[in-house]
This record gives structure tokens, C-alpha cells and sequence, in this order.
């Protein structure tokens, strides 16, 4: 499995994935759900400036700060409701595999670094949208910040 | 041995009581011999956060569909999917599932088409029964292995493909997605992932009307009456028209069928499940954009 191009945390959480079979990466998801962290109060107050990923089946609102000096490093808040185990499962990987990385490693991702979680069969690939969605969307918040 | 009906006034109401249950019926009839529960979400690990105890899971994507043509499994794929969850031909299948059961309404509907008889769907889903502070567990279920037979499923009944739309260009028809997709103005959205389809529009004649408008605030079913102010005052429909009904794959429809069929007592609906994930992409299909009905 490649993880060519991929941060560090990233590529790790890819090899989690590649490593089981169907079933445990389901399991593998739902313990990432519950461990995306809480939003900070700034944004639990402002959820009017988040920015909502549409793709997602269930309501996700995401924001992205970028630190304006040295490497630029990306740091990422996620909110979506507890009855939405799998899209909050997918923000998980993004914070796990994303958060604190310098804003080129993030511009970096493949596009489709998705496809090497082998999620298409357990989750489907209509519900892997959403996942695409977010970090075509992260990057967008990135590169305007960067520009 | 089919499980009593629910005699719940509000369900009476319905033209099919019989398919329907309250979460005090459930409540009251969870562990009967007979009974199977069957949640059915649209997130895929919901039900594994924590379900009603005893009740076992169906995932649309990854079991009801063949995971290579683009139809529904087959009679003998069928009958392990039933078998390993203790579902006999006998068994009553109570459904559950998230957003205001749209996809307990899809996994009834696909049951339905291997005409199981006794199927039923718990009025206010997943929502309710966790609003009410029911019991929820994440013990996984360990059901006997039983068997069900294997059942040619019947796509002439309940089910429209795409050469039965065109023949019934002209009848009623209901498109219940969001009013932006009805009008074409969704697939107007750049670099974002869409929602599959190279045109956009709807089927000329269909009438819109969003899937949801038929739930309730707690995610139940509105009153016969409020249903019937939707469908038949407003939008004109007949008890004994031919309707097909359609969405973007054929899940939100079968909610809608689920509405005209069992709660209306309309004869002849059929859901349309190539929808238009296959309109949209058909060459030579005729399209109607914005908000008007059209005519094809």
C-alpha cells in the first residue's frame, strides 16, 4: 500500500487500515469517531464561521487556521454530531493524520489518498465522498491562507 | 406466528395499520418468539455505537446491494442475509432506523420485493426511541441460524426501471429530492464532488415534493389527514393512479413509497431505483429544468 507523499501520522493511520480485513476497519473508524476532539469555545459559540461540507451525509462544519509564521503549520476543527459515527470518523482521520503538519505537507495530500484506507468496501464508495469533500475543502482554506 | 397488530389509535388511522408499530408496542413485545428487530442507517456505524437490545443490523450498501451489477442481491444471497440473523419466512421484521427512518424504509421496500409478509416499521425510528430514553445497548445480538427459503425476487410489482419510466411518461410520478436538484440548480456547484449525474433536472411530469415533507417533527409519520393534505389537496394524486417515484438512487423514494403504499392505501407505486444517478447519464432522456413540472 502506497502512503507515497502522505505526513507521517497520516501515512500511519494508512497502514493501520491496510493492515485488517473489512470488518476491523470498521471498528478501526468507529474508535477514531470518539476520539475527535471536542471543538475549543471559540468556535462551539461560532458555528456560523465555520464552513459546512455539503458532501457529507450527515451536517459537518469545519475550520482551519493556519499559523502565519515559520513552517505555516495547519491546525483543524471539526464538529459533527455524536449520531454521526462515520463522518465523524472520517474528521478523525483528517485531525489525526493533519493537525499541527506544515501547510505544504498538507497541500501535498494525494487527492485520492482515501482509496489506500481500503474503506470502499465496508463503508462504500458513495459514503467515501464526503471524505474527498473535506480535505478538497481543507486544502481550499489552506492555500487561501498561504496565497 | 405472526406478532398481534398494534391497535394504536394514530396508526388505525393509516390505510395499512398493520404496518406500522409504536415504541410502546415494541417496548412491550421486545424478546417475543417471532420477532426480529432490524435497524437500518443511513451511517453505517451507528448501530454499532449502540442499538434497542436484541436487534440486529442490515446495511443497504454493503449487504442489500450486489457488490458487483447495480441491482439488489438475489434470492439465495437473500436467504444467508435472513438465515444468519434468525429471520424465518414466518418472522415478523420490526425496522428502525435514522432520519426519520429513510433507510428502514429502504430495507422494508427491498424486503418487499421478496415479498416477506410480515414486515412493519417503528413509527419514529432510531430518534424517537432514544428521545423516549428507551433502552439502548452495544451488546452485539447473537441469533440462532435459521432458514429462509430461497424466494425469486419479483421486479415487476414495486420496482421501476428505466424503460418502465419512459412507457409511463405522461402519468403521475413523484420526485422527492430537494427542490435544488429538482430544478438542476445542484449540479451547479464547481469542484466538489457532485452528486453523479451529467445533467440535471427531473423527469418532465413529476410533481415535487420532498421525501421529509411526510415526517413529523419527532421523526414519525404525520397524521392520515396531513399526509393526505400533501399528496392527494395539494398535489393531486389518486388512490388509484399509477405512481412512480423516484430520488437520486432510489432510498428516499422508498420512503415515499412506503407513505402512498402503506399509510395511503395507494395500489400501484412503484420505486424507481435507478433514479437519477441513471436518468441524469441516459443519452436521448427527456429532461425538464427549473421549477415547473414539464411535459415530456
Amino acid at each position: 500500500m502506497s502512503t507515497d507523499g502522505l505526513p507521517p501520522q497520516l501515512a500511519e493511520l494508512v497502514e493501520d487500515f491496510s493492515d485488517v480485513g473489512p470488518k476491523d476497519r470498521l471498528q478501526l473508524l468507529l474508535e477514531l469517531s470518539r476520539e475527535l476532539p471536542e471543538l475549543p469555545a471559540r468556535y462551539a459559540d461560532a458555528a456560523d464561521t465555520m464552513e459546512q461540507v455539503h458532501e457529507c451525509q450527515s451536517p459537518l462544519f469545519l475550520a482551519v487556521e493556519v499559523e502565519p509564521d515559520g513552517d505555516r503549520l495547519v491546525h483543524l476543527y471539526f464538529s459533527a454530531p455524536p449520531e454521526a459515527p462515520t463522518t465523524r470518523g472520517f474528521a478523525s482521520i483528517m485531525h489525526a493524520g493533519l493537525d499541527g503538519e506544515p501547510a505544504a505537507a498538507v497541500l501535498g495530500v494525494p487527492d485520492d489518498f482515501y482509496v489506500a484506507l481500503g474503506l470502499a468496501q465496508a463503508v462504500s464508495p458513495l459514503r467515501l465522498r464526503g471524505m474527498a469533500a473535506m480535505l478538497a475543502r481543507i486544502k481550499n482554506q489552506v492555500r487561501a491562507e498561504v496565497a | 406466528m405472526a406478532l398481534p397488530q398494534d391497535t394504536d389509535p394514530k396508526l388505525a388511522e393509516y390505510a395499512h395499520p398493520e404496518r406500522l408499530v409504536t415504541t410502546d408496542w415494541l417496548a412491550a413485545n421486545l424478546g417475543a418468539a417471532g420477532l426480529v428487530v432490524v435497524e437500518s442507517d443511513e451511517d453505517v456505524l451507528l448501530y454499532d455505537t449502540g442499538h434497542i437490545p436484541g436487534a440486529v443490523k442490515v446495511d443497504w450498501h454493503t449487504e442489500l446491494n450486489d457488490p458487483v451489477t447495480r441491482d439488489y442481491v438475489d434470492g439465495a444471497r437473500f436467504a444467508e442475509i435472513c438465515g444468519e440473523r434468525g429471520i424465518t419466512r414466518d418472522t415478523t421484521v420490526v425496522f428502525y432506523g435514522d432520519r426519520n427512518n429513510w433507510w428502514a424504509t429502504y430495507a422494508l421496500w427491498v424486503f418487499s420485493l421478496f415479498g416477506h409478509p410480515d414486515v412493519r416499521i417503528l413509527d419514529g425510528g432510531r430518534a424517537k426511541w432514544v428521545a423516549e430514553g428507551r433502552e439502548m445497548t452495544s451488546e452485539a445480538p447473537k441469533p440462532e441460524q435459521v432458514d429462509y427459503p430461497v424466494i425469486e425476487r419479483d421486479d415487476a410489482t414495486i420496482r421501476a426501471f428505466k424503460e418502465d419510466v419512459l412507457a409511463h411518461l405522461g402519468r403521475p410520478m413523484v420526485d422527492v429530492r430537494s427542490p435544488g436538484e429538482y430544478s438542476g440548480e445542484l449540479l451547479h456547484m464547481p469542484e466538489y464532488p457532485q452528486e453523479g449525474a451529467v445533467r440535471g433536472g427531473h423527469i418532465p411530469g413529476a410533481a415535487s415534493v420532498p421525501w421529509a415533507r411526510a415526517a413529523a417533527e419527532d421523526a414519525t409519520f404525520k397524521p392520515r389527514a396531513e399526509l393526505e393534505a400533501i399528496y392527494l389537496d395539494e398535489q393531486g394524486l389518486e388512490p388509484d393512479d399509477e405512481v412512480v417515484a423516484y430520488c437520486r438512487i432510489g432510498e428516499r423514494s422508498s420512503h415515499t413509497w412506503f407513505v402512498l403504499t402503506h399509510l395511503l392505501g395507494f395500489a400501484h407505486v412503484r420505486n424507481y431505483d435507478g433514479s437519477w444517478t441513471e436518468w441524469g447519464n441516459s443519452v436521448r432522456v427527456p429532461i425538464a429544468q427549473g421549477t415547473e413540472r414539464g411535459s415530456a
